[in-house]
C-alpha cells in the first residue's frame, strides 16, 4: 500500500509532462493561449502518426509547435495556422478533417450502414407480421425435436 | 433461391479484397498536397559556402531534383549511392537539402561517399523544410522548367523507383523543357 502514492504521484507527474510537452510558453493573452491549445491538439503528428503534435516528442512535432506559437504571436488567426499547415502536408494533418470527395465515406459511411441496417431490420419485421402463424418452415421447430 | 446463400460468401470476399488492398498501402506516404503546385521558396545559404545563398529561381528553365537528407538519417546512406549513379549518368541537376544536420559532418559525408549534388543547401534549424512539407528524410522532389512540383518522393529513392517513376518523368520534363 505504501508504494501506492509515490506511484499515483509519478504517473501523475509522467502524464502531466507528456501532454504539456516541457516547454514554457509566454502567452500574450488567455485567448492566445487557449488557440494554441486547440490547435496542438487538433493537429497531428506526421512523424509519429497517432498523436497529435501536443503528445508527440518527435524533432518534427517540436518544429511545429514552435511555429503555431510563432504565429499566433504574429497575430495570426487559428484559420491561418490550420490552412499553413494543410497547404504543407495536407489534410492528413487535420484530426477533423472537411467534408470532401475523399472524406465523404469518412463521414457518412456510418450513417449509411446504419440506414442499411434499419432497412433490413423493417423489412426483416414486415415480411414475418404480414403472415402470422402461417408455415414458415424457417420458424416451425418440429417437437420431436425436443 | 440458392444464390441468396452466396450473398455471406460473396460479402465475405468484398470485404477481404478491401482489407487485403489496405494491408498493401503504407500508411507513412502522406500524399503531398504540394504536387502539381509551384515548389516553395528556398533561399538558404550553401553548405560549402554560407556566403552563397541557394533559391528556388536559379534552377528555372529545366527540370531538376531536390534531394532532402542528413548525415543522421539511416536510410539517406542507401540512397546516396543511387544519386551519385543518377548524377553520373544524367544531366538533371540534383539540390541537396540538409536537414537539421551538422556542416561538418555534412562535408565528410560528401567527401567520402561521393557528391552528386549541383549545390546543397544548409537548412540547419529545418524552417524552410517545413514549407516544402518535409516529415521525414529522405524526400526527394521533382520540379519541371516551371518550378512546379510535378512528383514527390517519399522515403528513400530504390532502383525500381528510380527506374518506373523518377527516370521517365525526367525524360518526359526535359522534352517539355527542349
Amino acid at each position: 500500500m505504501r508504494l501506492i502514492a509515490p506511484l499515483l504521484l509519478a504517473l501523475a507527474l509522467w502524464h502531466g509532462q507528456a501532454l504539456a510537452g516541457i516547454e514554457t510558453r509566454q502567452f500574450e493573452s488567455p485567448q492566445q493561449e487557449k488557440d494554441y491549445k486547440e490547435l496542438v491538439f487538433e493537429l497531428r503528428c506526421l512523424v509519429c502518426q497517432n498523436q497529435n503534435l501536443a503528445d508527440s516528442n518527435a524533432e518534427l512535432a517540436v518544429d511545429l509547435r514552435n511555429e503555431v506559437f510563432r504565429m499566433l504571436k504574429e497575430g495570426k488567426s487559428k484559420q491561418e495556422v490550420l490552412d499553413f499547415m494543410v497547404a504543407r502536408y495536407g489534410n492528413f494533418v487535420l484530426y477533423k478533417p472537411p467534408v470532401d470527395r475523399a472524406t465523404s465515406l469518412l463521414w457518412f459511411g456510418p450513417v449509411v450502414m446504419l440506414a442499411i441496417g434499419l432497412l433490413i431490420v423493417i423489412v426483416f419485421i414486415r415480411r414475418h407480421r404480414n403472415r402470422p402463424g402461417e408455415d414458415n418452415p424457417d420458424e416451425v421447430i418440429p417437437e420431436d425435436d425436443f | 433461391m440458392k444464390a441468396k446463400f452466396l450473398i455471406p460468401l460473396v460479402l465475405f470476399i468484398a470485404l477481404a479484397v478491401l482489407l487485403g488492398i489496405g494491408l498493401g498501402l503504407n500508411p507513412k506516404e502522406v500524399p503531398s498536397p504540394l504536387v502539381g503546385k509551384p515548389a516553395p521558396r528556398l533561399s538558404l545559404p550553401a553548405l560549402d559556402n554560407p556566403e552563397r545563398i541557394v533559391t528556388t529561381e536559379e534552377f528555372r528553365g529545366k527540370p531538376w531534383l531536390l534531394n532532402v537528407w542528413a548525415t543522421w538519417c539511416v536510410s539517406c546512406r542507401a540512397e546516396h549511392r543511387l544519386l551519385v549513379e543518377l548524377s553520373k549518368h544524367t544531366n538533371v541537376p540534383i539540390v541537396g537539402l540538409d536537414y537539421k544536420d551538422e556542416a561538418d559532418a555534412a562535408k565528410q559525408w560528401l567527401r567520402q561517399l561521393g557528391n552528386p549534388y549541383v549545390v546543397t543547401a544548409f537548412d540547419e534549424r529545418g524552417r524552410i523544410a517545413i514549407d516544402w512539407g518535409v516529415y521525414g528524410t529522405p524526400e526527394t522532389y521533382v520540379i519541371d522548367k516551371d518550378g512546379i512540383i510535378r512528383y514527390k518522393q517519399i522515403g528513400p529513392i530504390d532502383a525500381n523507383v528510380l527506374q518506373e517513376k523518377i527516370l521517365p518523368l525526367i525524360r518526359q520534363l526535359q522534352e517539355e523543357a527542349a
